[in-house]
């Protein structure tokens, strides 16, 4: 076998290695972007929650808050605004702005007493907060997926490969929740 | 998280090699003693009793541990009815943990407030609580408890605290019936030979005091892995609850109940989130207990402050207990997480009349008993046995159909 021989089996060597490589990145790429959406799936999944079970609530304390009706228009608005909502970004507004407003409404439910007795309400209630809590662990996990899967596209070398596939950034999931911004900052110095 | 397994796996291998040494040592000495020729060949065969002890007990353990586990403690699995909000607070941690199936659920029919979690695999996770937990605690102090139990099986401490407790177990009763063979039967060779009986004395005296240490060996090895994989669950707990005083304060619940657990016995004791056998009075707590004392677990949990990751519960505990033990593998404290913490919800205190009383409901419900609300107020128990179609209020006479 010549020189010229080795020369072309070495190159060919080297293509394969780099064809098997890219083929390895740009699985993990794919993996990484599943997974993200399968995160952000999760999340609808609860918000779609949160929004069923809005109506219900309202209907149940209906009559007992009289003195809330504008609340509930509130509440009622935010929600159609939130279900219309279709970018990453906007649903994170609009949910945030429906969060602010369901925290009001539970602090103004302290004010009747009666309604803390309703069985139907206490239910509605516990399914409420538990469906505010999945989303606010299913976030933390989305985002987690997505620093992830961000990370993965900015390095060298998959982000060669990103950029010939057309890899988009994925966009983190915000909620701008009013209630919490409006805690004032405490400090002891 | 993952970083925690593999160190989890790291430690439980140098665990098991030690205790797999003492096991065959075990089997050696037994064998060596009660070898009729004296020719060494007797060892060997007491090596592969002890290994043959040790496989069959882990089969049975790996198959049907769980099995076993749930039904030594009396617990029944129970559907969402029966109490929602520990069925939402598990999914929340299923959620929040990235657990891909959502573990069985399974209540205790007990007053004393406990918990545990089997499963060798998060797939295969069960979690069991006691009714009297159940009414105790508010959602916060729950999720707390039910975050900590899911962290065991997530960590694979479940897996590990099986293998280990088998080994022990294996250890245990070798040297129970070495023991008892060396009292009733003495050794064969003692009456057999004439001689050398100075030098046989002599193993045979190496031989009890091994078979005495062996276990207690054992033991020690077994409890300093369990207390630290509690601390462990604790961490991993506020990381998935962001809410550190909610177990803080469950524990501190629990602690305060004085009511001892019948279901429960020294091999299923350190599954618990808090030991069930407390009210023994052991006095060499620090070395044979398997759980770390809840003083100091609820101390480290208060002591967290600016953050819910695992890098503030490793400063909390160096704080709290003034030295710089590692509990967090180092792996994993080089993330740098921001994890704030979170509020907790606001709810009412509730008093013993009342706790015993809802403690009660869950218990009937779990026995399927049938509630029946009169509208005089009053609010009828029936159990599942009740063979007729109507019952009768005790107090307006108003007939109800079952």
């Amino acid at each position: 076998m010549s020189t010229l021989g080795i020369a072309l089996l070495v190159i060919l060597g080297v293509i394969v290695l780099l064809i098997f490589m890219v083929i390895g990145i740009y699985n993990s790429l794919i993996t990484l972007r599943n997974q993200v959406k399968n995160a952000w799936a999760q999340i609808d999944v609860q918000l779609k929650r949160r929004h069923d079970l809005i109506p219900n609530l309202i209907e149940t304390v209906k009559g007992y808050m009289t003195h809330e009706r504008q609340t509930f228009e509130a509440i009622t608005k935010a929600r159609s605004n939130a279900m219309s909502a279709t970018t990453v970004a906007e649903k994170g507004q609009a949910e945030g702005i429906l969060s602010g407003m369901m925290g009001r409404l539970q602090v103004a439910v302290e004010a009747y007493p009666e309604l803390k007795a309703n069985q139907n309400f206490l239910a509605l209630q516990e399914e409420l907060t538990s469906t505010e809590n999945k989303i606010s662990y299913s976030r933390q996990s989305y985002n987690d997926q997505v620093l992830f899967y961000n990370n993965k596209k900015q390095v060298f070398p998959s982000n060669i490969i990103a950029g010939m596939f057309n890899f988009a950034d994925e966009t983190f999931f915000e909620i701008q929740d009013q209630a919490e911004k409006a805690v004032p900052k405490v400090s002891f110095s | 998280m993952w970083e925690l397994i593999k160190a989890n796996q790291r430690r439980s291998v140098v665990l098991f090699v030690l205790m797999g040494i003492i096991l065959i040592a075990l089997g050696f000495v037994f064998g060596f003693v009660f070898d009729p020729k004296g020719t060494g060949g007797g060892a060997i065969i007491g090596i592969i009793i002890a290994l043959l002890v040790w496989f069959i007990m882990s089969l049975v353990a790996v198959t049907s541990g769980s099995a076993i586990m749930l039904s030594a403690s009396n617990a029944k699995e129970v559907t969402q009815d029966v109490h929602p909000q520990l069925f939402n607070v598990v999914d929340e941690m299923r959620i929040a943990a990235g657990m891909s199936k959502m573990p069985k659920v399974y209540i205790i029919n007990t007053d004393a407030p406990n918990a545990f979690a089997t499963g060798m695999s998060p797939d295969k996770a069960a979690v069991a609580v006691t009714a009297g937990l159940l009414a105790r605690l508010n959602r916060d102090e729950l999720q707390g408890v039910m975050a900590h139990e899911m962290s065991h099986v997530i960590n694979r401490d479940v897996k590990f605290m099986t293998i280990a407790g088998v080994m022990l177990g294996s250890i245990v009763i070798i040297s129970e019936i070495f023991l008892r063979s060396m009292i009733f039967g003495g050794g064969n060779r003692s009456s057999s030979k004439e001689g050398n009986g100075q030098a046989q004395a002599i193993i045979m005296i190496i031989a009890l005091v091994f078979a005495i240490l062996a276990p207690i060996l054992a033991q020690l090895l077994y409890f300093s892995i369990s207390r630290k994989r509690e601390y462990l669950a604790d961490a991993s707990a506020v990381r998935l609850t962001r809410y550190p005083e909610g177990l803080a304060s469950a524990l501190e619940k629990i602690s305060n109940s004085n009511i001892d657990m019948p279901m429960a016995n020294k091999v299923t004791a350190p599954m618990y989130i808090c030991n069930p056998l407390k009210k023994k009075g052991m006095k060499m707590a620090d070395l044979s207990s398997t759980h770390p004392p809840i003083s100091e677990r609820i101390r480290i949990l208060r002591a967290m402050a600016g953050g819910a990751g695992l890098a503030n519960y490793q400063s909390a505990y160096s704080q709290v207990k003034g030295n710089a033990a590692k509990i967090i593998p180092g792996g994993e404290l080089k993330l740098t997480e921001d994890i704030g913490i979170r509020m907790g919800i606001a709810s009412e205190v509730l008093d013993n009349k009342t706790t015993a009383r809802s403690s009660n409901d869950i218990m009937m419900k779990v026995d399927n008993y049938a509630f029946i609300n009169c509208d005089c107020g009053m609010k009828l128990k029936v159990p599942s046995n009740y063979e007729g179609n109507e019952i009768m209020c005790p107090r307006c006479g108003t007939r109800h159909g079952v």
